[in-house]
Parts: structure tokens; sequence; C-alpha cells
């Protein structure tokens, strides 16, 4: 019997080290104090951000822009951070993701495109041009949240399998409506002209660093928008840190890990629920507005439900609950694709097989480590600091002693 | 009101074509309800949504396709074949019962991959569904970008060309609704199956076995029922019912054989199974019916363009008032 449940551990062992290229790196980063933690992530990024102008070799994407790619996975980056609070901290399902980005792009769309009714840009608008996009990001961040309440008021008395259903529906509704309600979305057409920050203006490009024209060389307009996107997700990163360690944080762990048995010790599980949806929608937003931004164009075929599932995979990649994880998982899912887009095998483009791919490493992965690379580890959330202090220190006197 | 635009409120439509919607809404609830069959089952005793079910369903049109196409010749062409009402019944029999071979298969072959590693294992439920979600994109993109490697103009990003081997024709009316040869073969043939299917676990050896193991597995392993096996034939029969529903599909809808063709039906048969009580059997038969009514009728008051819609509306709707749908849950128990 024994033996037996040895040579079981060892084997999983073996396809859990396969799999956990993250491991030892947590480690080192978990021994870490907080001034070097903060050195070193700031380091971390500085690197992430310069990579674009020094691009090495063997990680550009050939036939596509390494900026614009590095752009489309820090948006999809704050999805994942945002989908991570809903799924991976509270433990809610949410099928219908793509539904919030839709939103908060939408918004953003609405209010300065021309091709909107709503348009609030131009001579007679209420934006001035070159701060119109800035000042729609709250806009659209709160419109959004907005809309996670209201799609979780309802729903969030369901719970699993339902409520994934549910969130599905309501995500395939957000792109029909878009789809359907041509007076005021152009329907199929999609809007165009979307406003972008107005930075950086010169004889060269009258439109400023984020605006399209600016397509040469290595700090092109995708870059810009990576460097705009890698700022926000950084103080979403704060944001989402200083929740996930706050009472709020620990009443969504109590609730992913058993409902029931967090309702009775007290925790307002609806409530706490809500906020997750809400918050995790409102960071969908700000993508969506990312996004709308950068690619001054939405249509209702961008915000397709398959989406969903690719925010979901970069999630679970990742780790469900480990927001540094699901970076790298978006990281994966926006990358990949990029890299092999003129990869040929047996006649099929390996870009084109992404979802294959995604699909099969899901798979795998909920059979051999539904954990994901880089699994959250659970610790003493509240008091982890006094906690250690307060060990070491009845280490010391039992030596002493 | 600016959005007022895009909907209609068209009652006239409703009450004016009442019968006809009926009669097309029941053709189209009785694919749902089929499919439904399989979504309710798997639910019943595994407590999992089977999200590639309808990747299922794709690989019955497929398979429909191939065993018109190549097993008994016809090339597509776009005018409808005649050749006779008993030949062309004999063709639908043998190509359904291909698609349902196909369809079945691929349930299993779902079933042993993907989920019974996992129940080795004793993963939580989310793990299943994101299982279920990744079988879903390999089934789907493996038609897209395998398929057309393995056989020549298979899959793809397009439709296949379509094979009409029944030309819709009016056949007799009632109430002044026309029903077509199309409407009457779904029917029919949806019914005989529901029936079958209705008795299979109603009244047989191995149908209270599955309503033993989805009342209680635990006991029902210790009073000598094998759980494996039971979960193997609830995959099979999801499987075979989703094949013949995908061949009656392709009468009604022949250019809707492409890669993506299963999802949006596939979400649409699990809310008819969810209206009428998932894990109820005669649950997701009654729900599928209400749903294509219900979707029809939506359509003709709201406007064709939000005919999904409707049907998601409904599906929220239920699961807000009732979550145990009409009939109410359980396998085990709707039979007591």
């Amino acid at each position: 019997m024994s033996h037996q449940a040895g040579s079981e551990t060892s084997k999983n062992t073996a396809a859990q080290r396969l799999l956990a290229p993250g491991d030892g790196l947590r480690q080192w980063w978990d021994g870490l104090g907080r001034p070097a933690k903060w050195l070193f992530g700031i380091l971390g990024f500085g690197v992430l951000a310069l990579l674009p102008l020094y691009t090495p070799g063997f990680i550009d994407t050939p036939g596509i822009s390494f900026g614009g790619t590095m752009a489309a996975f820090v948006m999809i980056a704050i999805i994942a951070i945002g989908l991570n609070v809903v799924v991976g901290q509270a433990g809610l399902l949410d099928l219908g993701y793509v539904g919030f980005y839709a939103v908060g792009a939408y918004t953003v769309a609405l209010l300065t495109s021309p091709d909107s009714p709503w348009n609030k840009l131009g001579a007679a608008g209420f934006f001035s041009k070159d701060w119109a996009w800035l000042s729609c990001v709250p806009i659209a961040m709160a419109v959004t949240a907005l809309a996670g309440l209201i799609l979780g008021t309802p729903t969030l008395r369901l719970r699993g399998d339902y409520l994934a259903i549910v969130t599905l529906g309501f995500g395939e509704i957000i792109r029909l409506l878009a789809d359907n309600l041509s007076d005021v979305t152009n329907g199929s057409r999609g809007l165009n002209q979307i406003a972008y920050p107005r930075v950086g203006e010169s004889d060269r490009l009258a439109n400023g660093v984020f605006s399209s024209g600016n397509s040469t060389g290595h700090a092109n307009y995708g870059t810009w928008w990576f460097w705009l996107g890698l700022l926000l997700m950084i103080g979403i990163l704060l944001l989402v840190g200083n929740l996930e360690r706050s009472r709020v944080g620990r009443a969504w762990v109590a609730i992913r890990e058993d409902e029931d048995a967090a309702e009775v010790m007290g925790v307002d599980t609806f409530k706490f629920k809500l906020w997750a949806f809400v918050i995790g929608a409102g960071i969908g937003g700000l993508s969506g507005a990312l996004y709308a931004g950068q690619v001054q164009y939405v249509a209702p075929t961008n915000f397709n439900i398959i989406n969903s599932m690719l925010f979901l995979v970069a999630v679970v990649l990742g780790g469900q609950g480990n927001k540094l994880g699901v970076i790298f998982g978006a990281f994966i899912v926006v990358y990949l694709p990029n890299r092999l887009l003129g990869v040929h095998l047996f006649g099929v483009n390996l870009g084109d097989l992404k979802y294959l791919f995604f699909g099969l490493a899901l798979v795998v992965l909920m059979i051999f480590r539904p954990q994901g690379l880089f699994p959250v580890r659970q610790q003493l959330l509240a008091y982890a600091s006094s906690a250690k202090k307060l060990l070491s220190k009845a280490d010391d006197s039992k030596a002493a002693a | 009101m600016l959005m007022a635009a895009n909907i209609n409120f068209n009652v006239d439509g409703l009450i004016g074509g009442f019968w006809q919607l009926t009669v097309d809404g029941l053709s189209w609830g009785a694919i749902y309800a089929l499919v439904a069959v399989g979504y309710t089952l798997v639910f019943g005793v595994l407590r999992l949504i089977n999200f590639a079910h309808s990747e299922i369903f794709m690989l019955g049109m497929f398979g429909t396709y191939f065993c018109l196409d190549i097993i008994l010749g016809f090339t597509p062409s776009g005018n409808a074949y005649n050749k006779g009402v008993l030949l062309t019944i004999v063709y639908l029999a043998i190509a359904m019962i291909f698609a349902m071979l196909v369809s079945g298969s691929a349930a299993v072959g779902l079933e042993f991959i993907a989920y019974r590693p996992l129940r080795r294992r004793n993963a939580r439920p989310l793990t299943f569904l994101i299982t279920a979600i990744g079988m879903s994109f390999v089934l789907q993109e493996f038609v897209h970008f395998i398929l057309p490697q393995l056989i020549k103009g298979y899959g793809g990003s397009n439709a296949q060309q379509p094979i009409i081997l029944v030309q819709p024709k009016a056949q007799f009316t009632i109430f002044g609704a026309t029903v077509s040869n199309v409407t009457l073969v779904i029917v029919a043939s949806a019914l005989v199956l529901a029936l079958l299917t209705d008795i299979a676990i109603n009244r047989t050896k191995f149908g209270r076995g599955i309503r033993a193991v989805a009342q209680d597995s635990t006991t029902a392993t210790l009073m000598g029922v094998s759980r494996e096996r039971i979960i193997m034939t609830t995959f099979l029969i999801g499987g075979l019912l989703a094949g013949a529903a995908a061949l009656l599909y392709t009468l009604k809808v022949p250019q809707g054989i492409i890669y993506s063709g299963g999802f949006l039906l596939g979400i649409k048969a699990f809310s008819a199974a969810v209206l009428g009580g998932i894990g109820n059997l005669r649950g997701a038969l009654l729900g599928g019916l209400i749903l294509g009514v219900m979707e029809n009728y939506g359509q003709a008051v709201f406007g064709t363009q939000w005919r999904d819609v409707v049907a998601f509306v409904l599906l929220v709707l239920v699961l807000l008032i009732r979550p145990t749908g009409i009939l109410g849950e359980s396998l085990g128990k709707a039979r007591a």
C-alpha cells in the first residue's frame, strides 16, 4: 500500500516538475524582503519596458511589429489581472468577460468617434481634443463597473456552473447588442476614428506619438501604447495587491475555498462576490479603453465569445489567484501566436493553430497541474509578517534556552 | 429614444402568424431537444456541463456530410436531388446511423481522453468545466485546420457545399399553417428517438443503472452498478442523439456545416436543458420544444436579428426565477 502510494507520488512529481518552471523562481521571490521585492520588481518592469527598443533577435516577432505585440500583451495582461480577481480570487467562473472589455471599448468609441450619435468630441463637444481619451478612461471604467453591478446583482445568487453559462449568455448578448443597435453603434461596420492621447506632436508626427502614423522604428505607436499600458498595469497591480491583503481579499479566498463555511463564519458572501465582479469588470473596462484608443476602431467581431475563452486560458495557464502568474499567462497567449505567425508545418500555419494549442494546453494542464504554471501559495494573509516575526522570536528563545 | 428604432414590437405579426410560427418553432425545438438530452444526461450523472457537447454535434454534421458525399456518392450541387420518397428515406436513415456512430464514438472518446483522468484524480468541478472548454477548442480547431489536411475539401474556414436531399415542399396545412416535408421528417424522427430514449432510461436495466448513479453514485456502486460503464453509456446516448440531431439540422440548414456551427446551437440546447430542469430527461425534451417555439415568437415580435438574444434572455430569466427549471432537477427523482 505504502509502496504503491510512493510510486504514485514520484510519478506525479515528475510530471509536475515538467510543468512547473516557476517553482524555484517563486521560492526565491518569496524569500526576498519587501524593499528587495520592490527593487527587483522595478528592475523587472524596467527591462520589460526596454524590450521593444532593444529587441533581442530570438524573441522578435518577424512580420509583425514587436511593439504592437507588446501593446496587445499588456492589454491582455490587464484583462487577465481583472479576470483573476473574479476567477482566481473569488472563484467565480466568468465566461462572458469579453462583454466588459467590449463595454469599455464601446464607451470610449461612442463618446469620441465621429460615427457615433453620442460623440462629444469636436468643436461644440464637451471634451478637448488633447485630453479626450484620458478623460474617457475613468468614464469607461465607471460604466463598465456599473455594467458589472447590473449583471452581477441578479446572477451572483447562482453558483458554479450556472453562473458560468449565464455570464456566457451575457457576453454574447452584449456583442449582439453592439451588432444590432446599428443606430447607435453603427452595427457591424463599427466605429472609426476614436480619440487617442495627443502627446509629442511634432513636424514629423503631426498627430503625436500615439497615433498610428507613428509606425516606423522601434519606438512606434505600439511601443508607446505598451509603455502607457504598462504604467496602468502597475497601478492596477498595486491596487489589486492591496485588496488581496485586505479584509476583502481574505473574504474572497474564504468564498473561493468554501462558500458555505464562509457564510457561516459571517462573511457576507453576496456582497463580496459582487465586489469582485464589479472590480473585475472595471479593470476589464480599462483594458477595453486602451484597446479602443490604440486601434481607433471597434467592431462587434472583435468581441467574440472565443476571446473570453482566450482570457480564461491566460488566467488558468498562469495560475489562478497569482496576479504575476497570470501576466505570464497573458504573455504566452499573445506572444506565441504572433511569434509563430509565419512558421509553416505540413502546410499549416502554426499561428492559425493557436486555439488548438491553447485547448490542448488547457486539457493537459487540468489533468497534470490544475493549479496552473505559477500557482498561488496559500499563506497567512492577514498577519503574515508579524506571525513570521513571532515564530522566529520563539525559535530564538528556544535556541537561547 | 434612439435605440428604439432597431427593435420592433410587432405583436400583430405574432398573432397573425401564430400557428405557422409554432409549427416552425417545433421543428427547431425538436433539434434542440435531442441535443439537450446529451447535456442533461451527463449533468445528471456527473454534475458536469459538457461544454464540448456542441462539438460532438458539429462532428455529427460532418459525419452526415461524409456519408452522403463519399459513401452514398451524392455530389454537392445547388439543386435538390429527387430520388422518390422511399429511397430518400433509406438514404437519410443510412446517413443518420452513420452520423450517430460518428458522434457517439466521439462522445465516448471525449469522455475517455479528457474526463476520465480527471475523475481518477478527484478534480474540482471547475477543473472539469475548463477541460470541457479546452476540448471544445480542440475539436473545433481540429475541423478548422487539421481536417482539410486529412480529407480534401472538408473542414476549413468555409461551410461545406450543401448536399440537398430533401427539397422543402408543403405537405398539408393545419390551422392555416403549412407543414413542409422537412418539418415532418424532423418532428417525426425526433419524436421516435425521444420515445426510445425515454424507454431506455426509464424501463431498461441500463436505464435504472443511470438513474441510480445520478441519484447516489456511491450507493449505486455498492449495489453492483459499474459507475464507469454507466458514465460511458451516458456519453454514448448523448452522442448518438446529437448525431441524429445533426442530420436533422442539416436537412433544415444544408449550408450550416461549418466548424463553428455547433457552438450557438449547443448553448441554446443547454439553455433548453436548464429550462426544462437540468438532469431531467423529459425536462430536456420539453425545454427544447419550448425554447424553439419561444425563439420563433420572439423573432416575430422583435425582429429576426434578435432571435439569439431572445434565447439567452430566456435562459437568464429562467435561471433567475426558477433555477431548477420547469420540471425540476434530478434524473433520479424525476420518475419516483
